[in-house]
C-alpha cells in the first residue's frame, strides 16, 4: 500500500478468533486533527479494532499504518513510543499511587530500566504534570491516592496520563461510562480542547455525547464498517437505523 | 524525647537505624559468641528476605526458588574456601593430593577445568553475584518475555530449584553431592573458625546488609521503584504507557538473585561448609515465609521476619523437633490469613498510631497534616488564569479546568 497523508491508515484488516471473524476486512483513515467517534452495537468489533491498533490483539491480515509506518509487527511498547495512546473502557490507574506518581510515571522519558533508575522529577516534569492536573481539573488533587478519586475523576486522570506522553493518536474507549450529566458536559469540553493538536478514536454509545464531539462518525456492524460521514448523515442512514439506533 | 518520638513514627530511615541498634549493639551485646554466629547466618538470610521484598512485595513476582541463587552464591564462595583448604600439603593422605576430599573419594585425579577460576578471590567473588545474576536473567527472560507470570511462574522457580539440587546431588564428584562442600577452614590464610573471626564476619554481614537495604531502598524510591509498584497494580497500563513490562521484571529478579547470592556466600563463611540442602524447594519456601512474616512491603520488617522464624526454628526444633515444620507451616497460613503485611503490617496498624497519640498533647502535629488552604497547597498550573474559578472537589464543580 502506498504512502498517505492520513495519520492513521488501515486497510483490509482482518482478525479471527477460531474462525470468527471479529474485524473483516475493514478499511479506516484517519485525517491530522480529526476526532472520530466509532459507533456500533455491542460485539461489533469496536474495542478489539482499538486493541488492534495499540498491539494488544494482532491482526490476521492487512495492514495498520501510522504516519506511513506499519504497526502490525511492532511490540506493544513501541507503538506507543511511535505516539500512540490508548485509554482503556474501565478506568486503568494505579489506584495504590497519588495522582502527581500515576502522571510521573506516564512522562515519556526514562522507559528503559537504565533510565528509569537515573529518571529525576526535574522542575520542567513538574510543570508538565502541573499544566497536565490542570487541564483535567485535578491540579488541587496532586497528592490524593488515586483509588479515592472518582470514577470520573479516575477517567480524566487516566486521559491526563496519555496527555503526558503527547501522544499523535488518542484512542478512548467509551471516555464517559458511568459520568454524570455534568461530568459528561466537562468532558466533551476536555476532548476539544486536547484534540487541536492531535488525532482522536472515540468510542462511545451516548449519541447526544456524540454529537457534541464528533467531526466524523464510523459505524461498525459485525466487524464491517457500515456508514460513514458526518453525524446527520449517518443518522438518517436507513441502514444504521436498523442495526443500531433503532426507528 | 517527642523528638526523638517524631523521627521514629515519621521516617523509614528510623527504622533502618533502630535496626542496625539491634543486630551491631543489642545483639552483639546481650549473646554469647555461639548464638551470635547464629544470628550471622540468619542475617545471612534475611538478604533473601529483603530480595523477596523487591521481587515479591513490590514486583508482584513471587518466587519459590530464591533458594537456587542464595546456593549459587554459596558455592562460589565455598569452592574458593575449599580449594584453598585442600592444598597438597594438608591432602597428602589421598591419592590425588591438591584437590577437594571429596572428589578424590569419588575417583577424580584432576581438577575439573571450570574449578579452576576459583582459585582466585576475586572471581569467587565476581561469580557469588555474576553466576545467580546470569541465571536469573536467562530465566527471567525466557519467563517475562513470554508473559508468564503468577502461580506459572512460581511453579516454574520450584522446578528449577528441584533441577539444581538434583543436579548437585547427582554430580557428587563436582559438588560434594548431599554433603556438600566441607571443612572449609581459611579464607586467604585467614582462620575463619575461631571466635575472633566469627565476630568480625557478623559485623561484615550486619554491614553489607544495612548497605543491601539502602540499595533497595534507592531503587524503590527511584521511577522504577513506582514502575514496579504500578505494574503490580497495571501491568497492560504500564505496557501501553510506552514501557517494555519485561525489562523492568528481568531487573528486579536479578536484583533479588545478587543479593540472594550475597546471602549465600556470607552464609558460607559463617557456617563453614554449603550443601544442597540449602538449595531445594523447601528452603526456597521457607525464605518466602521470612518476607511473608516480616512483611513484604518492609525492608527492614524482612529482616526482623528472618530472624524471628529462624529464632523459632531453632528453639522449636532443639525441643520439639518433629512440631517445626507443622509449625511452620501454621505460622505461614496464620500470617497471610490474618495480616496479610507481616509484622511491619502489624507496626504500622497498631504500634505507629499509638506512638502518634502519645505525642499529640506534648507537640504540634506535623506540618502535612495541618488543613492547608488548597490554592496554597500547590502551585497554579502553567498558564492558569485566576480570573476563571478554580476546580474544586465538593459535588458541582468537579471537572477539567475550562481553557
Amino acid at each position: 500500500m502506498s504512502n498517505t497523508d492520513f495519520v492513521l491508515a488501515i486497510e483490509d484488516l482482518t482478525v479471527s478468533f477460531d474462525g470468527f471473524k471479529a474485524i473483516d476486512n475493514l478499511n479506516l483513515y484517519v485525517d491530522k486533527g480529526e476526532l472520530r467517534v466509532i459507533i456500533g452495537p455491542n460485539g461489533a468489533g469496536k474495542t478489539t479494532l482499538l486493541d488492534l491498533i495499540c498491539g494488544k490483539t494482532r491482526a490476521s491480515k492487512g495492514s495498520i499504518k501510522f504516519k506511513n509506518q506499519e504497526m502490525t509487527s511492532l511490540a506493544e511498547h513501541r507503538i506507543v513510543r511511535s505516539g500512540i495512546g490508548r485509554k482503556f473502557q474501565t478506568p486503568s490507574i494505579y489506584e495504590n499511587l497519588s495522582v502527581f506518581k500515576n502522571l510521573e510515571v506516564s512522562f515519556p522519558r526514562g522507559r528503559g530500566v537504565f533510565g528509569a533508575l537515573k529518571f529525576k522529577c526535574t522542575p520542567e516534569v513538574k510543570e508538565r504534570i502541573e499544566s497536565v492536573a490542570g487541564e483535567i481539573g485535578l491540579a488541587d488533587q496532586l497528592e490524593t491516592e488515586a483509588g479515592l478519586l472518582s470514577h470520573g475523576q479516575k477517567q480524566w486522570l487516566e486521559i491526563g496520563m496519555l496527555l503526558m506522553q503527547e501522544p499523535e493518536l488518542l484512542m478512548l474507549d467509551e471516555p464517559i461510562a458511568g459520568m454524570s450529566v455534568r461530568e459528561r458536559e466537562l468532558t466533551a469540553e476536555l476532548l476539544e480542547r486536547i484534540c487541536r493538536n492531535r488525532s482522536m478514536i472515540v468510542i462511545e454509545h451516548d449519541m447526544e455525547f456524540v454529537k457534541k464531539i464528533a467531526h466524523k462518525v464510523t459505524v461498525m456492524h459485525q466487524g464491517k464498517i457500515l456508514a460513514e460521514g458526518p453525524m446527520e448523515k449517518v443518522q438518517a442512514d436507513p441502514r444504521v437505523i436498523d442495526v443500531y439506533l433503532g426507528h | 524525647m517527642t523528638r526523638l518520638r517524631t523521627w521514629l513514627t515519621s521516617s523509614d530511615l528510623a527504622g533502618i537505624a533502630v535496626l542496625a541498634l539491634v543486630i551491631v549493639v543489642v545483639l552483639p551485646l546481650s549473646l554469647d559468641i555461639f548464638r551470635l554466629n547464629l544470628v550471622g547466618k540468619y542475617l545471612s538470610y534475611a538478604f533473601v528476605a529483603v530480595g523477596l521484598v523487591m521481587l515479591w512485595g513490590y514486583g508482584g513476582i513471587l518466587s519459590l526458588g530464591q533458594g537456587v541463587f542464595f546456593g549459587l552464591g554459596g558455592y562460589a564462595m565455598a569452592m574458593f574456601l575449599k580449594l584453598e583448604a585442600s592444598d597438597p600439603e594438608s591432602t597428602k593422605i589421598q591419592s590425588t593430593p591438591g584437590i577437594p576430599d571429596f572428589m578424590d573419594w569419588n575417583q577424580l585425579t584432576q581438577l575439573p577445568i571450570w574449578w579452576e577460576p576459583f582459585r582466585h578471590l576475586p572471581v569467587a567473588l565476581i561469580a557469588m553475584l555474576v553466576v545467580p545474576a546470569i541465571l536469573a536473567f536467562i530465566v527471567g527472560f525466557a519467563m517475562f518475555k513470554r508473559r508468564v507470570g503468577g502461580v506459572y511462574f512460581a511453579i516454574i522457580t520450584q522446578a528449577v530449584a528441584l533441577v539444581l539440587t538434583v543436579l548437585i546431588i547427582g554430580q557428587q564428584g563436582y559438588t560434594g553431592g548431599v554433603n556438600g562442600i566441607t571443612d572449609l577452614k581459611t579464607m586467604l590464610g585467614w582462620d575463619i573458625r575461631n571466635d575472633s573471626a566469627k565476630y568480625i564476619l557478623y559485623f561484615a554481614t550486619c554491614a553489607l546488609l544495612i548497605g543491601a537495604i539502602f540499595l533497595c531502598r534507592w531503587v524503590q524510591k527511584t521511577k522504577l521503584g513506582t514502575l514496579l509498584l504500578a505494574m503490580r497494580d497495571k501491568e497492560d497500563r504500564v505496557r501501553f504507557s510506552g514501557y517494555d513490562v519485561a525489562n523492568f521484571k528481568v531487573f528486579v529478579f536479578c536484583l533479588a538473585a545478587m543479593l540472594c547470592g550475597l546471602g549465600g556466600a556470607l552464609f558460607v563463611l559463617q557456617v563453614g561448609f554449603m550443601s544442597a540442602s540449602f538449595v531445594g524447594i523447601v528452603p526456597s519456601i521457607e525464605m518466602v515465609i521470612y518476607a511473608a512474616v516480616g512483611g513484604r512491603m518492609s525492608l527492614v520488617g524482612a529482616v526482623y521476619g528472618a530472624l524471628l522464624v529462624n529464632f523459632g526454628k531453632t528453639f522449636f526444633s532443639e525441643s520439639f523437633p518433629q512440631l517445626w515444620l507443622f509449625l511452620m507451616a501454621a505460622l505461614f497460613i496464620g500470617v497471610v490469613m490474618a495480616f496479610p503485611n507481616g509484622l511491619a503490617g502489624l507496626y504500622n496498624d497498631y504500634v505507629k498510631p499509638r506512638l502518634l497519640r502519645k505525642r499529640e498533647p506534648h507537640s504540634k502535629p506535623p506540618e502535612e497534616q495541618k488543613p492547608l488552604p488548597a490554592a496554597s497547597a500547590h502551585p497554579p498550573p502553567v498558564g492558569w488564569n485566576p480570573s476563571v474559578p478554580r476546580p474544586r472537589t465538593d459535588a458541582k464543580g468537579v471537572g477539567p479546568a475550562a481553557a
